[in-house]
């Protein structure tokens, strides 16, 4: 298979810059998520790979190999659309073996490999039906057999289930999965749905405006964000992000809140920040506890029931909720004032003028 | 405000029933939502009780009486649609005020000031009221739409999946908000949507829709932990509940076409059944009773959905935080047996 190396790629439309000078490596048998909001550049850079968008500066590398100017069809890399993109007046059978047959390919090697991967995706029932009997899964099961027929080098994936139903979207998200640890293809793939970017990616890009703000594992994004970007970006809700000031071994929180530090930590954070410096307190739903005795305290803004648990939205002030990830037995009336406290190891700090996370952050 | 009553209400366009014999109340002052899928019966419901539809047979009433005869101006309910319908040349502050200029209401300038301010702060958009509305974010107009539908102090709120059309995070946010005030204003709001996160963390109460038919009203927790049939078990739960045809064999649940056997519930059992077991439900420990391999993880960042393959059968396990788990290790496994769900061959709890 194959490893795809950016090397300071940009992309200019005009004027505008819908990506930045960028570098990035993805190895051979990977999974790379592209995760941003739209008109981040994640697209245009999954474009970038493929060929089908000319780069304005920079190289780009398929194992070793300088493809930045080579055609698509050249590169042996396959793209899977956010469409299905079947051919209409061709069966399912028919659509698959066509990109086979398209390349000149023998009749039995054809069958042998049509054979493999309908077996792989379980369709073997769908082949004689046309697109237009099919459901909306199954479409994108055939779509997905079509690019897997050619055994490319890699597999290039745009929002490939943006076009689902939810519930589909999270069946088809394990089979892709599955189909990854079997085949263990290089792919990148790109969506805006963080939760998508979580469940498969061996590692997960983050764009905004048109460059890479972290690259991480899913462990490594979620609990240890580089900016507060990132920070609000992933999970759902997003980590909760309080202004404070630090205050010797302290930080003053919104509404006479304030939360005390180990020793060795309110060092670092003056190290880094310099004493009597604004903050930013980050903590995710799950690492805030209601607790009697809880070191901080705010009012209930609205309490939601989400079968396995129950969030809480718990005001400090006019201006700042935080979200608490409690026990779904938890019941509490609007306005109901609350105490909680927040697992120190899991306290993230962030600098409000760069946005970047300072040191200080203790490790789990 | 006011309570809404649907008794046995029957809508059929052409050779399709789109209502069938469908009977529910919403209380005064609650929040109550419709869930089903697309073409269930939702929006048609909602046309109904406005009065832009005309039903085959039933009868809707306000407080006790019908509307036969009452116009839908008359009954004075204000409509929330998914598209947010605001006049786009006009600024925020026009569009709120433009329902209470209506020559019908006679109300002063000075009185529509103060009511558009009070709904302008309740939903965070003073700052905007300047803007024409052709310029705000989708966020942005669904705060309108539903400020406009805040001032004039209905009998009833409408709403047809106002939030479907926003992105992630902003629905997320304005689902919190919404349910902030309409618990903070006790009005009576029927709310309709296909999406199930929305319906179990807004509702007092849900009435679950299927092709035209009302198969479930309960709390949020009777519908999660009760639910009447496998569809409803089914449309409430990320991830999916597992769901298992079984038969009961030699004092165990026997799962069909594996060797997986479930704890047996202390009550009469058919020969055949399904048995419904939430993520949730089944938790990976050193000493669990059952034995199983990873067959995928998906890690969320808060929890861990991991599919476990057990005896022939593929269950889905959620775990909370970041699992050390990966596929092909062997696990063992708990299930929670006061947590299973039974359903006959045809669906319903048993």
């Amino acid at each position: 298979m194959a490893t795809i190396e950016l090397q300071q790629v940009e992309k200019r439309f005009g004027d505008f810059q819908a990506v930045k000078p960028m570098n990035l490596t993805i190895h051979d048998g990977e999974f790379v998520v592209l995760l941003g909001p739209s008109g981040c550049g994640k697209t245009t850079t999954l474009r970038m790979i493929s060929g089908l968008e000319s780069v304005t500066t920079g190289d780009i590398y398929l194992d070793g190999r300088q493809v930045t100017w080579l055609h698509p069809s050249d590169r042996d890399i396959a793209f899977v659309f956010q469409f299905f993109a079947l051919y209409p007046h061709m069966t399912a059978g028919q659509n698959i073996a066509f990109p086979l047959q398209a390349e000149g390919a023998s009749r039995d090697q054809v069958r042998q490999r049509v054979d493999e991967v309908v077996r792989l995706l379980r369709i073997d029932h769908l082949l004689e039906m046309r697109p237009n009997k099919l459901s909306g899964g199954d479409k994108q099961r055939v779509a997905l057999a079509r690019a897997l027929v050619r055994r490319p080098a890699a597999f290039l994936m745009d929002e490939p289930l943006g076009a689902l139903d939810a519930e589909f979207r999270e069946s088809m998200r394990a089979e892709i999965k599955k189909l990854h640890l079997d085949q263990h293809a290089t792919t990148v793939y790109v969506t805006h749905d963080q939760v998508e970017a979580m469940a498969m990616g061996d590692r997960i890009v983050i764009m905004s405006n048109a460059e890479i703000q972290q690259v991480g594992t899913p462990a490594e994004v979620y609990y240890d964000p580089t900016n507060l970007f990132v920070a609000r970006f992933v999970g759902s809700p997003g980590m909760n992000l309080v202004s404070g000031r630090l205050a010797g071994d302290r930080v003053r929180l919104p509404a006479g809140n304030a939360l005390p530090l180990p020793a060795d930590q309110a060092g670092a954070l003056a190290d880094g920040l310099g004493r009597d410096a604004d903050v930013v307190v980050g903590f995710r739903p799950e690492s805030a506890a209601i607790n009697e005795d809880g070191a901080l305290q705010g009012t209930v803004y609205a309490s939601e029931h989400h079968g396995a648990y129950t969030m809480l939205h718990v005001s400090l002030n006019e201006h700042d909720l935080v979200h608490i990830r409690s026990s779904r037995l938890g019941r509490y009336a609007i306005d109901a004032p609350v105490r909680f406290d927040l697992e120190p190891a899991m306290i993230r700090f962030f600098d409000p003028q760069s946005e970047k996370a300072v040191q200080g952050n203790a490790h789990p | 405000m006011s309570n809404i009553a649907l008794e046995r209400i029957t809508k059929r366009f052409g050779d399709v029933t789109a209502l069938d014999n469908v009977s529910f109340a919403v209380d005064d002052g609650e929040f109550f939502v419709l869930l089903g899928p697309t073409g269930a019966g939702k929006t048609t419901t909602l046309r109904i009780i406005a009065g832009l539809e005309a039903q085959d047979a039933g009868t809707v009433s306000f407080d006790g009486q019908s509307l036969a005869n009452v116009t839908p101006a008359d009954r004075d309910v204000a409509f929330v649609f998914q598209q947010y319908s605001l006049y786009p040349t006009m600024t925020v502050y026009d569009n709120l005020a433009f329902p209470l200029r209506s020559p019908l209401r006679r109300l002063n300038e000075s009185e529509i000031q103060a009511r558009v301010h009070e709904a302008a702060e309740k939903l965070l958009i003073t700052h905007l009221m300047d803007r024409k509305t052709a310029n705000l974010s989708g966020g942005e107009m669904q705060r309108v739409s539903i400020g406009r539908a805040i001032v004039r102090h209905p009998r009833v709120f409408l709403m047809d999946e106002p939030l479907s059309n926003l992105d992630a995070k902003l629905r997320e946010s304005l689902r919190v908000e919404l349910q902030h005030l309409q618990k903070s204003a006790h009005s009576t709001t029927l709310f309709v949507t296909h999406d199930q996160i929305e319906a179990l963390t807004m509702a007092d109460r849900i009435g679950v829709l299927d092709e035209g038919r009302l198969v479930q009203v309960g709390t949020p927790d009777d519908i999660y932990d009760r639910p009447a049939n496998t569809f409803v078990a089914r449309l409430v739960g990320t991830p999916r509940i597992n769901l298992l045809a079984a038969e009961p064999a030699n004092g165990a649940i026997q799962i069909r076409d594996s060797q997986l056997k479930l704890p047996i519930p202390d009550r009469p059992l058919p020969p055949a059944f399904q048995v419904g077991v939430r993520p949730e439900d089944i938790a990976i420990s050193p000493g669990g009773a059952f034995a199983g391999d990873v067959v995928l993880t998906e890690p969320l960042g808060v929890e861990t959905i991991v599919h476990i393959g057990a005896g022939g059968a593929t269950l889905l396990s959620l775990v909370p935080g970041m699992v050390p788990v990966h596929p092909g290790d062997a696990v063992r496994f708990d299930v929670a047996p006061d947590r299973l769900h039974l359903f006959d061959p045809s669906g319903s709890r048993l």
